[in-house]
This record gives C-alpha cells, structure tokens and sequence, in this order.
C-alpha cells in the first residue's frame, strides 16, 4: 500500500505525537534525579548527583530494591516452571475440560489487579487464615506471571510441532529424556522471553502488591508511593524511579530481542 | 546399480516369523475412519511399500506401526510380538520423517548418535559408530556441521543414519523422498535400495509415487479410503490390477466400463488395457483381426511428445477414449499427427478383467 505524502506526514507526525506524550515524562524524572534544585525548578540549571548519593544511602530505598529483586525473582522461577508445565499439558495432550483450563490461565493477566488483589487479600487472610507476608506477594504476582511464560512457550510448542518429540520416542528416548534433550533446548529462548517479562510484570506491580504485602515487606513502587509526597523525600524518588525504569526496560528489550512470538502481554 | 527386486519368498524363506504383522487394524479419528479391516504380513528382509493418495490411510498404518497412534481396534505385531499398547521408545523400529525431524540444536553427528545416547552408550563409543553411520551414507565430512547448514538431500541422508546406527530389524520411510527434486529422488531412490539389500533390513516404505514404489518394492499394498485395495508384487500390481481404482492409480490405464467392453471387446465386466500395450498403424489397415487380436479404427485426438516416446490420445468412431504409449525407435515418421486415422490392434492375452 502506497501512501500519499501528505497522508505520511500526518501519520509520521501523530507517531511522534503519541511516543513524546509517553516519553517525555519518563525523560523528565530521568532529568529530575540529577536536577540540583530540591523543588525540581524547570529548566534545571546544572548537574548534581547528590540525589543519586542520598538514595544510595537511604536504607529504605534499599531494603525496597532487595524486597522486590527477590519476588520478581522468585515469582519469576515459580511461573517458568508452572507455566511451562501448564504450556505441555495444554498443547500436547487432550483431557476433559482442557479449552477453561486454558482460558483460567489466561484470565489473571486480563483481571482488574484492584478484583486479584482483593480476592487474594480475602482468600489468604478470611479463607486460609494466614498472615500476609513476603511470599503472600510471590503466589499473588505468580498468578499474573505464569500468563507470560505460559503463552510464550505455548506459542513456541505449537510452532516446533510434534515430529522433534516424536523422532526423539521414535530413536527409545522416554517422556522425560526427550523433554530433557529435545523440547527444553527447543523453549530455551521462549523461557527466557517469558522469564523476563514475568520478571518486568512483577517488579513494578503495585495494586495486587498493596493487597497482598505483609507488615514491612516494602516493594520499590510501594515504597515510591508512600515517600512520593514527603517534599524531602521528592528527589530521591526521581532516582528510584529511574533505577525502576532501567530493571524494567532491560528485560523487555532482551525479551523481544530473543523472541519473535511474544504474545499479547498487557 | 541394478534394480532387480529380489522376491519375497526368498526373504521369507530367510525367518518364517513376519517382521510386522497387522490384524484387523482401524483407527478412527471421531467419526472418521482413517484406515479399517487392514491385514497385513510384512516378511523379514523385505521391501514393502504401501501406496495411496493423500488421506488414503498409508501414513496412518506406519505411524500405527511406529506407535505414534492407538489402533482404535486390531493388533501390531513386531516380530511375533504383540507390540499394539506399546510406546514408540519401547518399539525395536524406527522412522526417516517425511521432513527428517533432524533435532536443530545439535550437529549432525549428535543428531545420529541420539539414539545412542539415550540408550547410555559411552561417548567414545557412541561417536565412532555415529560416524560409520555417516560414512555409510557418505556424509562421514559433514558430521560437524548444523542441520541447518545441509541441503535436503544431506538432511535425508542424515535421517537415515540416525535410523539405521541403532541396527534396527525394521525401518519405516514416510515418504522420504517426497521433499527431493527429480534428480536427487532417483539417486536417492538406487541407494535406499542398496542400504537396504546391505542391512538386510525390513523397509516399510509409503509414498504416493507409484513409479517409485514399483522400481524399489518387493510387494506393494495399494491403499485407498483406509482399506488396502490389492496387495502383490508390482509385477502383479502393474499386469493384473484387481480393480478399476488399482489400474487408474498405478499408472496409466485403458479402462473399459461393462458396456464398452461388451461392445469394442464382446466380454462381460469392466477391463483395462495398459497403454504400452496398444499398436498403432498409420491410416485404415483393412487387415482383419487375427486370432486373440482386437482391432479398433479411431482418430489421433493429441500426440505428446515424452523424449523417451510419444503419448499418443486416440477416439473410436463410437466415442471411446483410448492412449497409446510409442516407444520412440529413432526414426520420425513413427509419429501421428492429430486428425490422422489410425489402426489400433492389442492382444486379448493383454486385456485385464477387474474385479470391481
């Protein structure tokens, strides 16, 4: 299809339009956490990286960063193993009621976080009579997670077919030797698509977090959230939303650089 | 380089146990039935192919074989044992896929010693006798490289090897050659049946080529609409096809339907004539008939030109559709021209009666 040059403008300058509305303010707190004035006074006249120091030294920003590094992490391992188990029994076997199966998967990713949240909130503290805690976020975030793994290896097992794992039976190897040596190296890069969105997914949610967090387990973005309108605290904000930024960026980018059948994620 | 077949009671005579013997075998797919009623002895050593068009059900016996599928009802035999609820892995068969299958993450040698592997073979050994396999399909220099990196003939061979380095009694060929340019497909077709005659092995082989199944096979079952339609040598398959399907899908074929064979040959029931076997003479040759000859008049409706001959398309006067294939002798003049009257005379001896 051919455009008009005038048609190409007007698309060229609505692109542009659309991408400074969402970049242009991620660049100005990138700006704002070297910005020497506490007030962040616009244009900012120089370059200081005392706010970057002040974080550095804050304790609770810090504590923050470890809490939510290690449920990414772990919500991330819980999801490539469920996910992918979820992903083999759904595109290579056949058993009753396999379509709500799939659909239940799918269907946390598409749920409002404030219903997952709530629902979760009742069901660990009214139903299984627990405390929230740490792991309280990592089973609530897993819920969200496994939907990226999941898809990202289903789309890859449905692309490999079925004559690899077939060869590999054909040639005496059993169910778990061919998932060793044939099907695992075949997912490798989905798994690490999915790995790493799941990764993203987790680190910056903050509704089902809210709901879900223990007393003094503090993520990053819940902590933001309660430091954001202490006027002190501004500026170092700037920089941890920044450091959020950059951990949540990088796993994207890899992500879609390694696979071409990501699909639909938020 | 020949290709003479060897028969298939000389193989037998070898073990009287069959490699692969099939009872009753059928399989459905809800309501579609993909092969029914199929009894099949499948001899030691032998060549068999089984041959049909897409959707015929050959394909499904061999993965039934292999154990990729359930038998819906029947039973598989390997070698006199009852093999029909047994996994793929614990069947002493193995399968050259249709599109090789090779596993893309590992080079070609690691590719052949898979089998090996998985059946805890130590490293060294294991290597050593992935790259005979190699050697054997004259490959031994590419062992290094990714399947990936081959040509379609190097990843058919590659398929084979991996096959036949775990020393299997029987190997199944989805139609093997199907992805090979014509060239390739003949050469490769000359070293299936070398290896084969060389392993001694059992080759069940399916392809919808029925040139290829009649120059590689010791016996053929013509498959249609999941049931086998004839089984036989090809000698037996070509010369007496058993049915009108047979003699429509091996080869091309004179077919007479009950009333024109009642009134060009004065037989009752359907008959075929194979092309090769019609004479033709230039003009109306008043000769009359001789004993056990039958004579037609018609008219070169197309004359086509094959290198090797020509096909030539005729119609009787009454409308019957008649080809006839000429051996080319060299000289020219032996082609017809459209239009032109002919004398067509074949031998009643090479008049086959179909069954159905």
């Amino acid at each position: 299809m051919t455009l008009s040059p005038l048609s190409r403008r007007v698309l060229a300058g609505l692109t542009f339009g659309v991408l400074a509305l969402i970049y242009v303010p991620l660049l100005v707190v990138v700006a704002n956490s070297v910005n020497p004035s506490q007030s962040m006074t616009w244009p900012p006249d120089g370059v200081t990286l005392e706010w970057w120091r002040r974080a550095a030294d804050s304790a609770g920003a810090r504590e923050a960063l470890v809490t939510s590094l290690q449920v990414a992490a772990v919500a991330t391992a819980l999801s490539l193993v469920l996910g992918t188990l979820l992903a083999l029994a759904l595109q290579r076997y056949s058993f009753f009621g396999k379509n709500a199966v799939n659909l239940l998967v799918i269907l946390p990713i598409a749920l409002p976080g404030v219903v997952t949240g709530i629902a979760l909130n009742n069901g660990f503290k009214g139903i299984l009579g627990v405390d929230l805690a740490l792991w309280t976020i990592v089973v609530a975030h897993a819920t969200f997670c496994i939907v990226t793994v999941f898809n990202n290896v289903q789309a890859r097992l449905r692309r490999m077919g079925t004559s690899l794992e077939e060869a590999s039976a054909d040639l005496g190897a059993g169910v778990l030797t061919t998932f060793r040596l044939v099907t695992l190296p075949q997912l490798r890069s989905a798994l690490l698509a999915g790995g790493m969105l799941a990764f993203a997914l987790s680190f910056d949610e903050i509704i089902v977090t809210t709901f879900t967090a223990g007393q003094g387990a503090t993520t990053l973005p819940i902590w933001i959230l309660n430091n954001m309108f202490r006027p002190n605290q501004a500026p170092v904000v700037n920089v941890v939303a920044v450091v959020l930024i950059i951990f949540s960026i990088i796993p994207v980018w890899l992500a879609q650089r390694l696979s071409s059948d990501v699909e639909g994620v938020r | 380089m020949s290709l003479s077949t060897s028969a298939p009671a000389e193989a037998a005579a070898v073990d009287r146990t069959p490699a692969i013997t099939l009872r009753g075998l059928r399989k459905t797919y809800g309501d579609v039935v993909a092969v029914d009623h199929v009894d099949l002895d499948i001899a030691d050593g032998e060549f068999f192919s089984m041959l049909g068009p897409s959707g015929s059900g050959k394909t499904t016996v061999l993965r039934l074989i292999a154990g990729f599928e359930q038998a819906t009802a029947g039973t598989v035999d390997l070698g006199g044992v009852d093999v029909t609820r047994s996994a793929p892995f614990e069947r002493d068969v193995h399968t050259v896929f249709q599109d090789y299958a090779l596993f893309p993450h590992m080079s070609v040698l690691d590719n052949v010693a898979y089998g090996l592997r998985v059946r805890k073979m130590g490293k060294k050994e294991r290597r050593e006798r992935a790259q005979q396999a190699l050697d054997t399909v004259r490959l031994g220099h590419l062992g290094a490289r990714r399947p990936a990196q081959l040509s379609g003939g190097q990843r058919q061979r590659v398929a084979l090897a991996r096959a036949i380095v775990l020393q299997p009694r029987v190997l199944l060929l989805d139609e093997p050659l199907g992805a090979l340019d014509l060239k390739l497909r003949e050469q490769m077709q000359v070293e299936l049946k070398q290896l084969q005659r060389e392993l001694g092995i059992t080759f069940v082989f399916v392809t919808h080529d029925q040139e290829e199944a009649l120059t590689l096979s010791d016996r053929i079952a013509v498959f249609d609409a999941g049931r086998i339609q004839q089984l036989g040598t090809p000698r037996e398959i070509y010369e007496n096809p058993a049915s009108a399907y047979v003699a429509g899908f091996v080869g091309t074929t004179n077919l007479f339907d009950a009333a024109t064979s009642q009134r060009v040959l004065g037989v009752a029931g359907e008959h075929a004539v194979r092309p090769e076997r019609l004479r033709l003479s230039p003009g109306t040759d008043t000769a009359a008939a001789r004993d056990g000859e039958v004579r037609l008049e018609a008219v070169v409706v197309e004359t086509i030109y094959l290198g090797t001959g020509n096909r030539v398309h005729l119609r009787t006067p009454d409308g019957v559709e008649l080809v006839a294939l000429e051996q080319s002798t060299g000289s020219l003049d032996t082609r017809e021209h459209r239009g032109e009257d002919v004398t067509v005379r074949f031998a009643r001896a090479d008049v086959v009666p179909l069954s159905s």
